[in-house]
Parts: structure tokens; C-alpha cells; sequence
């Protein structure tokens, strides 16, 4: 067993142990990897509704006349672009293009925004905010003062809506977000997630975190693990700092593309990175992050397999693969040179001494049947 | 706390194996191994009937929801049977670990390498130790 002692923990971590969840060290942080058991816990969010808790993550604030200014400077994404009550998808970037996070992006108000980064990466992300933007507007690290519980799956908003008992929850558009009431907690419910499943992100203050969770569990939710979390991200083919992205990829090659908007650098609007990018972008990726489905045997294919060539030398790397456990099959995630990444092109893979074959997927691997919003 | 039985005996890659009757030696992986794994999808055993093979050598893979882990041969000697029942329902690993779970059956070279693997008792104090 790893020393538990020096982890942190969320608010709900003594509730997480006390329901005999699998607890695991996380980016040092102690969470629960399973409940009772991915595949049922992967199954409860695809037909019914699942709770995360995701309070490990960082909330950091930026207030002031210059807010909106330090954002735009951080992120690769148009923040002008968001008005009140909107959140956007961003990638952050170092000076040379390599990733430092992803983030998502709310606008609070014209001078108060909120950016959620990944757990493991609190303080370098707060460092390089203050390093680069420090001097535009108050940055301050609130992510001991915030926790975060994810409420995923086609029942995931009508759940939040009825214990909230407000209507106009129902009304909140993808990546909107809106303030309510929850077992007595104020809460801020954004229609956000990780799972390619709809639902809400809710906001809570710690001390009122159990409460909020227990409404939940009380009416059905099943409680969700960071196995299954993975299992579900990976099937919508989003990504995971530290496996597909890191500060050695760059947006443009991980197909994160859609989040660079280097046409703001024209209005002033200049981004760490955005030269560099701009570079990259001129002259072309030499690899890409792309999907792929195992097409070979029971073969599942796992994070740092290497995609092989004819020869069998190296030319790509898988980040993440699992099994597929809705749509079927195994799936990953793998960097291969660009004349590779052509959807339905024969990959073939490497690991443990053996070889199977692939196939290119353009595309989430599992998308759900109703569309946002 | 694990399911550790007594009858069997066990190495440091959590396998089990059980002597049989007839000579033969039953291998399969320990309970503790398939609660760490977690739900087993996938059971890839490499070799087949009349292949050799040597203690601690590998001869397949199991991959769980989150995990795939390698399997090694307990004692030296030919593989007699492979359990092809995992193909289809590879979850009885998870069941039933020490019974329809088995993956292999040896006839092994040398009757004395079976004494030498790991008692319960010696399996079990591994087990808090690590």
C-alpha cells in the first residue's frame, strides 16, 4: 500500500472510504479508483446518472479591470469571445507551444473569471499564470476553497434540476453555467463534464460538499471512480494531460486545433505561445494525435505501446487505450507521423513482445444518442 | 483480506498452481491478483498444449478494465492444457480465481520445483510485506 499520509484530501474523501471505495494515489492526491467496479460504474453513467468527485482539481481567479486581458494573454482560445454565465475548453501554452494545461475558462462577470486546471498541475499552472500575467490583474489560487462534484449521464441534469428544485437549470446551455441551491448549499451548476455524457459540474464550498453529495447518492446517482472516469473520457476521445498531452506535444499536433485561435494575436490580443504556434502552424505538424480502434484478436493496447512500421521500427506512440466498454472493442489514443493519420489507415502496434493491428477512427468513439442543447 | 487457500502454493507474481493426482500442476492467478486488476477482459495465454515452459518464464498476459499485467509459468515442464473457457468468459477469473479461472495445467519436469514455490503462510506474509 503507498503512504496515504502525506496525500491530500477532498472534502469528500472520508465519505469515499467510508462507502469501502479503492482508494488510490492520484497526482498525490487520495481518490477513489472504483466503487464497485469500473464496468458497472461505467454502465451507470452511460444509461442512468453517475457522481464524480473532482474537488481535487484547481480553481484560480482572475479580478480586475485587467482580468480579461491576462486571460486572453494565458489561454489559446478567444476569451472575448465568452460573455457572462459562458465557460470555453482552452489549452495553455508555454512560450515554445508545448502544453502546460487544459483548462476550462468561465466568465463571471466583464472582470471576474475562473480557470479550472487539472489537480496535478495547481501550482506550476499558478505559476505560470502569475509569471505571465501577474502583472494585468489579481490571480489568486482558490482551489483549497472550492470543491467540484461531477453529476454525469441522461439523467444527470433532470436529477440536478428536481433536488435544486429549479426549473431554469434545465435552460442552461452547453458550457453555461448557472448559480442555484442544493441540500441547502449554494451551489454553481455548469453544463460541463468529461464523460461525452451531458450533465453538470457543480461548484460547492467544502464545508457543504458531503451534503450536496449525499442528495445525490440519496436519489440514485451511482458514485464513479477515477477507473471508470478514464474508461469514459477515453470512449469520447478527450484528452488526459499527462498521458496525450504534456508540455512536449502541442495543441495543433493533439488535435486541440479548434481551441487555437491565432487570429486574436492581429487584434492585440497576443498569447504565450501563440508565435511559436503560428510557426508550427506555417510550417506543418510532423505527427498527430489520433483515435484508433484495435482490429486484431482481443488485443488491448495500453498507454506507451509503440506503433510499429513494416520494419517494425518505431514510429508513434499509444498515450491511452482500454477497452471500450459501451460501444465495444478496444480504443486508444496514439501519436503517429502524419501520413498515418488518415482515418481507416492500418496501424500496426507493439507491446509486450507481441504485435496486432489497428485501424485509424475519426472522431469520439462512443457519442451519445441525444445531442446537446 | 485475501482468499488464500491452503492447498496451494504460490509465487511473488501472484500466481497460484495445484497439484493434481495425476502429477500434473493447475496455474491461475491469486485472488489478491484479480481484486488488484480489477475486472478481467481479456485472458491471453501464449502457449499452447505441448509447448515447454520455464519458471518465471512469461507465457501470456491478463488485461483488466484499467490494467494489463504478465503471467509466469510457476515450475519448469510441458503445458498439458490451456483453460480456452477464459476466451469467452475471461470474468470467471474474477468469480472464481482458484477454480474456473485456472489458465494452465503442467506436467512438470522436476516433481521437486512444485516444493519450492511459496507456502500459504509465506504467500500471505509476502502479501503484507509488500
Amino acid at each position: 500500500m503507498a503512504e496515504t499520509s502525506s496525500l491530500q484530501h477532498t472534502p469528500l474523501h472520508d465519505a469515499h472510504v467510508a462507502r469501502g471505495a479503492k482508494m488510490v494515489d492520484f497526482g498525490g492526491w487520495h481518490m477513489p479508483l472504483q466503487y464497485e467496479g469500473i464496468l458497472a460504474e461505467h454502465r451507470a453513467v452511460r444509461t442512468a446518472v453517475g457522481i464524480f468527485d473532482v474537488s481535487h482539481m484547481g480553481e484560480v481567479d482572475f479580478t480586475g479591470p485587467g482580468a480579461l486581458a491576462a486571460v486572453q494573454r494565458l489561454i489559446t482560445n478567444d476569451a472575448a469571445k465568452l460573455t457572462d454565465g459562458k465557460a470555453m475548453y482552452t489549452a495553455v501554452c508555454y512560450p515554445d507551444g508545448g502544453i502546460v494545461d487544459d483548462c476550462i475558462v468561465y466568465r463571471h462577470g466583464p472582470e471576474n473569471f475562473r480557470i479550472v486546471v487539472n489537480a496535478a498541475n495547481i501550482a506550476k499552472d499558478f505559476a505560470h499564470f502569475q509569471e505571465h500575467a501577474g502583472s494585468l490583474c489579481k490571480i489568486e489560487n482558490h482551489s483549497d476553497d472550492v470543491a467540484l462534484i461531477a453529476v454525469q449521464g441522461p439523467q444527470a441534469r433532470g436529477l440536478v434540476a428536481r433536488l435544486a428544485g429549479d426549473d431554469a437549470l434545465l435552460q442552461v446551455p452547453s458550457f453555461g453555467f448557472a448559480a442555484a441551491t442544493l441540500a441547502g448549499a449554494p451551489i454553481v451548476a455548469a453544463r460541463t463534464g468529461y464523460t461525452g455524457e451531458d450533465g453538470f459540474e457543480l461548484f460547492v464550498e467544502p464545508a457543504r460538499a458531503v451534503a450536496v453529495w449525499d442528495a445525490l447518492l440519496a436519489s440514485g446517482a451511482a458514485s464513479i471512480g477515477l477507473g471508470a472516469r478514464d474508461t469514459l473520457r477515453l470512449e469520447a476521445k478527450l484528452c488526459l494531460y499527462g498521458n496525450d498531452i504534456d508540455a512536449t506535444t502541442n495543441p495543433l499536433e493533439a488535435g486541440l486545433g479548434w481551441v487555437v485561435k491565432l487570429d486574436k494575436r492581429a487584434r492585440g490580443d497576443d498569447f504565450v505561445g501563440g508565435e511559436a504556434l503560428a510557426q508550427i502552424k506555417a510550417r506543418g505538424n510532423t505527427r498527430s494525435l489520433v483515435g484508433f480502434r484495435v482490429t486484431e484478436g482481443k488485443n488491448i493496447a495500453r498507454a506507451g505501446a509503440d506503433i510499429v512500421d513494416a520494419g517494425g521500427a518505431v514510429v508513434g506512440k499509444v498515450t491511452s487505450g482500454a477497452p471500450a466498454l459501451t460501444v465495444g472493442g478496444a480504443v486508444g489514443i496514439a501519436y503517429v507521423p502524419v501520413a498515418l493519420s488518415a482515418p481507416g489507415t492500418a496501424l500496426t502496434i507493439s507491446q509486450r513482445g507481441k504485435t496486432f493491428a489497428a485501424e485509424v477512427v475519426k472522431g469520439p468513439f462512443y457519442r451519445r444518442a441525444e445531442p446537446a442543447a | 483480506m485475501s482468499n488464500i487457500p491452503s492447498n496451494l502454493r504460490y509465487t511473488k507474481d501472484h500466481e497460484w498452481a495445484r497439484l493434481e493426482s495425476d502429477g500434473t500442476v493447475v496455474v491461475g492467478i491469486t485472488d489478491h491478483a484479480a481484486n488488484t486488476l480489477g475486472d478481467i477482459t481479456f485472458v491471453d495465454v501464449r502457449v499452447a498444449s505441448g509447448a515447454q515452459v520455464t519458471a518465471g518464464a512469461l507465457f501470456g498476459t491478463v488485461d483488466s478494465v484499467k490494467a494489463v499485467s504478465d503471467l509466469y509459468a510457476p515450475v519448469d515442464g510441458e503445458v498439458v492444457e490451456v483453460n480456452g473457457e477464459l476466451d469467452a468468459s475471461p470474468e470467471d477469473v474474477n468469480t472464481d480465481c482458484y477454480g474456473d479461472g485456472w489458465m494452465l495445467r503442467i506436467r512438470p519436469s522436476d516433481a521437486a520445483s512444485f516444493e519450492r514455490l511459496l507456502t500459504a503462510a509465506q504467500y500471505e506474509a509476502f502479501l503484507k510485506e509488500d
